[in-house]
C-alpha cells in the first residue's frame, strides 16, 4: 500500500546535505513510488548526487534566492506547482527554522492542516497517519488527514536513520519563484557563523548537559571544561536558557535540540518532560542529581544522587590526572 | 507605532497534562495563564514602544470561556488594550484554524508590527507565525533573538543552525521571537490596578466574518486515531555519592570506550 509520490523539503549548508533530509527521504522511499525533492539555493547540483543516493529521483530548485528567507518563495514556488496539477500525495519538512516557515506558509496558501513534531509516518489504505510523542513523550497520538491532498508532515530530527538507497543523482530541474507581492522583503543581510569548538550538539557522540541545580550562570563552566575533557558538546536545560547563562543554540527539549549520543551526561538537571523529550534516546544516560526523587532517575542507567558542586569537580580533575 | 502581541492563556505548565477522553485534546477547563513564552514576545514590544518613545502595545488572544486572566498579567505588564476571541466553535482548532482567527482579529488593529512567540509552551506546533503572516500578506521573520526598528525597518537577529543572521524586512510584519533574549518585567502594583480597567475587546466568530466550518473541528483537516502509551525507558543502576561517585561515572564511561 503505498502512497504514488512524496515531496522533501531539503536543505545543506556549504554544499552538506542536511542529515534530518537524509533520515525524512529514507522513510519517503518506504511510502511512497516516487520521491522528490525541493531545494532552494545555488547549488542543487552539489546536492543532487547526496539526494539522489538516499532515493530522490528529482530535485526541483529554486535557485539562488538571492537573500530571502526560504519560506515565502519555496512555498509560493511549491503552490504553483501544485495549483498547475502537479500535486503529490504527501511533503515532508524536517523540523528546522527554514522547514517550519516553508511549511507554514504552505500551510496557508493552500488552506491545508499541517501536522507537526512527527516521528512517524505511516500509510494504511488512502490513510497518511502521523505519529506524535505528547506529555513528554510518554504518550504517543495517532492522526490522520482528513479531507484531500497534499498532506503536510512536519517531522522530528532523529526520528528514522539515514540509509542509501544506491540511487544516482537526482534529476535538476529549476523552477520559477512567482512573485511575493506583499510577503516577500525579508531579506539576510549578514550571517554569523558562531565560532564552536568541538563536536555539533546534534551529532556529538557524548553530551554534557547543565541544568537549574548548577546554581548560578558562573558553575556551567563546569560543564563546559567537562564537554572539553570529553570531547564532548555541551547542552543546557530549557530553565537555564531561558535564565539567559548560555544560548538557546545549547538547548536540548522538546522546543531545543533532540539528541541521541552514545552517553548523555545530565548535571544538575531535574528531567522535566519537555526535557526528556530532548534526550530520552541517548543511548546511555548518567544523571547527577541531588533530589533523589528528580525525574531523570527515571531514564538514567547510571544516577548519581549527590551535589553536582562536588561531583563534577571531582570528576574534572580525575580526568585531568589521568592526561 | 501599533504593535500587536499575540499572546496564549494556557493551562499551567506546572500541573500535568490531560486528554479529554472523549476528544483527544488538550483539556483546557483548568485556571489558564500567560503563556511563559508569550511573555518575551510583550516584553520586546513595550521596550520597542518605550524605545521609539510613541505607539502602543495591543494584546490578541484566542481562548475558550472568555478567559482574561493571562490578558491581564500582559496588560499589567504595560500593553494597553486587548482583543480577545472566544466562541464554543473554536474548539478542537489545529494551528491553520487559529491563526485563521488571530489574523481577522488582527486586521481589526491595523499594526505595524505583529510579535508572537515561536511556538506555544503546550502545542509546540511552531507553525502558526508564518501561517498567520501568510494570511495577514505581510512579510515575516522568524526566531528572532533581537529585534530592532530602524529606517523604516525592522532589523532582527535570526537564530539558525550554526549561529544568527541578521535580516532586515520591511513593515508591516510578522516576527516571532524565542525566549530567552530579554528579561520580561514583573508587572508593578500599579500596572496591576491600572490593568484591571484596560479595554479588553470580547469578539466571536461572528464578529470576525469567519464561517463555523473553517475553524474548530470542523476546520481541522485531521482526526485523531488512537491515543497510547508511548514504551517507556528502564531505569538503571542509582547510588548515592559519598565522596566517590565521580570515580563510578568514570568507570562507566571506560566500560563504554569513551574515554
Amino acid at each position: 500500500m503505498a502512497l504514488s509520490r512524496v515531496w522533501v523539503y531539503a536543505q545543506a549548508a556549504d554544499g552538506d546535505v542536511a542529515p534530518i533530509t537524509l533520515e525524512i527521504l529514507t522513510k519517503a522511499r518506504a511510502l511512497a513510488d516516487t520521491v522528490e525533492c525541493w531545494y532552494a539555493g545555488a547549488d542543487a547540483d552539489a546536492v543532487a548526487g547526496a539526494l539522489g543516493a538516499h532515493g530522490a529521483t528529482k530535485v526541483y530548485t529554486t535557485g539562488d534566492l538571492g537573500g530571502a528567507l526560504q519560506g515565502v518563495p519555496v512555498a509560493s514556488a511549491m503552490a504553483a506547482a501544485i495549483e498547475g496539477g502537479d500535486a503529490p500525495d504527501l511533503i515532508m519538512f524536517g523540523t528546522t527554522y527554514d522547514g517550519r516557515d516553508v511549511a507554514g506558509r504552505l500551510s496557508a496558501k493552500l488552506d491545508r492542516t499541517v501536522l507537526t513534531n512527527n516521528v512517524d509516518i505511516d500509510v494504511e489504505g488512502d490513510s497518511v497517519i502521523t505519529v506524535e510523542p505528547v506529555f513528554g513523550g510518554t504518550t504517543n497520538v495517532r492522526t490522520t488527514f482528513s479531507g484531500e491532498g497534499p498532506f503536510l508532515a512536519l517531522v522530528r530530527p532523529k526520528s528514522f536513520a539515514a540509509e542509501e538507497s544506491g540511487g544516482g543523482a537526482a534529476e535538476v530541474v529549476t523552477v520559477d519563484v512567482p512573485d511575493a507581492g506583499s510577503t516577500g522583503g525579508a531579506t539576510i543581510i549578514e550571517r554569523h557563523v558562531e565560532e564552536r569548538e568541538g563536536p555539533q550538539l546534534d551529532e556529538a557522540a557524548v553530551v554534557v548537559a547543565g541544568g537549574r541545580g548548577l546554581g548560578d550562570a558562573d558553575k556551567y563552566e563546569m560543564v563546559e571544561t567537562l564537554a572539553k575533557q570529553l570531547g564532548a558538546a555541551p547542552g543546557a536545560s530549557r530553565a537555564i536558557v531561558d535564565a539567559g547563562w548560555v544560548p538557546y543554540s545549547y538547548q536540548v527539549g522538546q522546543t531545543g535540540k533532540v539528541v541521541k549520543p552514545t552517553v548523555y551526561i545530565a548535571a544538575g538537571i531535574s528531567g522535566a518532560t519537555q526535557h526528556l523529550v530532548g534526550m530520552k534516546g541517548s543511548a546511555n544516560i548518567v544523571a547527577i542529581n541531588k533530589d533523589p526523587e528528580a525525574p531523570i532517575f527515571g531514564v538514567s542507567d547510571l544516577g548519581i544522587v549527590g551535589d553536582v558542586h562536588k561531583v563534577m569537580p571531582k570528576l574534572i580533575e580525575a580526568l585531568q590526572a589521568r592526561g | 507605532m501599533n504593535v500587536v502581541v499575540c499572546v496564549k492563556q494556557i493551562p499551567d505548565p506546572a500541573e500535568p497534562g490531560e486528554l479529554d477522553p472523549d476528544t483527544n485534546t488538550l483539556k483546557r477547563d483548568t485556571k489558564l495563564i500567560l503563556d511563559e513564552s508569550d511573555s518575551y514576545g510583550v516584553e520586546m514590544a513595550l521596550q520597542l514602544v518605550d524605545n521609539l518613545g510613541e505607539g502602543e502595545v495591543t494584546l490578541v488572544s484566542m481562548a475558550p470561556n472568555n478567559e482574561t486572566s493571562g490578558l491581564r498579567t500582559a496588560l499589567a505588564m504595560g500593553a494597553a488594550r486587548a482583543i480577545l476571541v472566544s466562541d464554543d466553535a473554536l474548539a478542537g482548532s489545529d494551528a491553520l484554524g487559529t491563526a485563521k482567527v488571530l489574523a481577522k482579529a488582527i486586521g481589526r488593529a491595523e499594526p505595524d508590527l505583529v510579535l508572537t512567540a515561536t511556538e506555544s509552551s503546550d502545542g509546540y506546533t511552531g507553525t502558526v507565525p508564518e501561517q498567520l503572516a501568510e494570511l495577514l500578506g505581510l512579510p515575516s521573520v522568524t526566531f528572532a533573538k533581537e529585534i530592532e526598528i530602524a529606517d523604516g525597518k525592522v532589523k532582527v537577529q535570526r537564530q539558525t543552525e550554526m549561529g544568527y543572521d541578521e535580516v532586515e524586512c520591511p513593515m508591516p510584519a510578522v516576527v516571532s521571537v524565542t525566549a530567552g533574549v530579554v528579561e520580561p518585567r514583573y508587572p508593578s502594583f500599579k500596572g496591576i490596578m491600572a490593568a484591571k480597567s484596560k479595554p479588553v475587546d470580547e469578539v466571536g466568530i461572528g464578529d470576525l466574518g469567519l464561517d463555523g466550518s473553517a475553524v474548530g473541528w470542523a476546520g481541522a483537516g485531521q482526526q485523531i486515531v488512537e491515543v497510547a502509551a508511548a514504551p517507556s525507558r528502564e531505569a538503571g543502576e542509582i547510588v548515592e555519592d559519598e565522596g566517590d561517585a565521580h570515580e563510578k561515572i568514570i568507570q562507566f564511561l571506560d566500560e563504554l570506550k569513551v574515554l
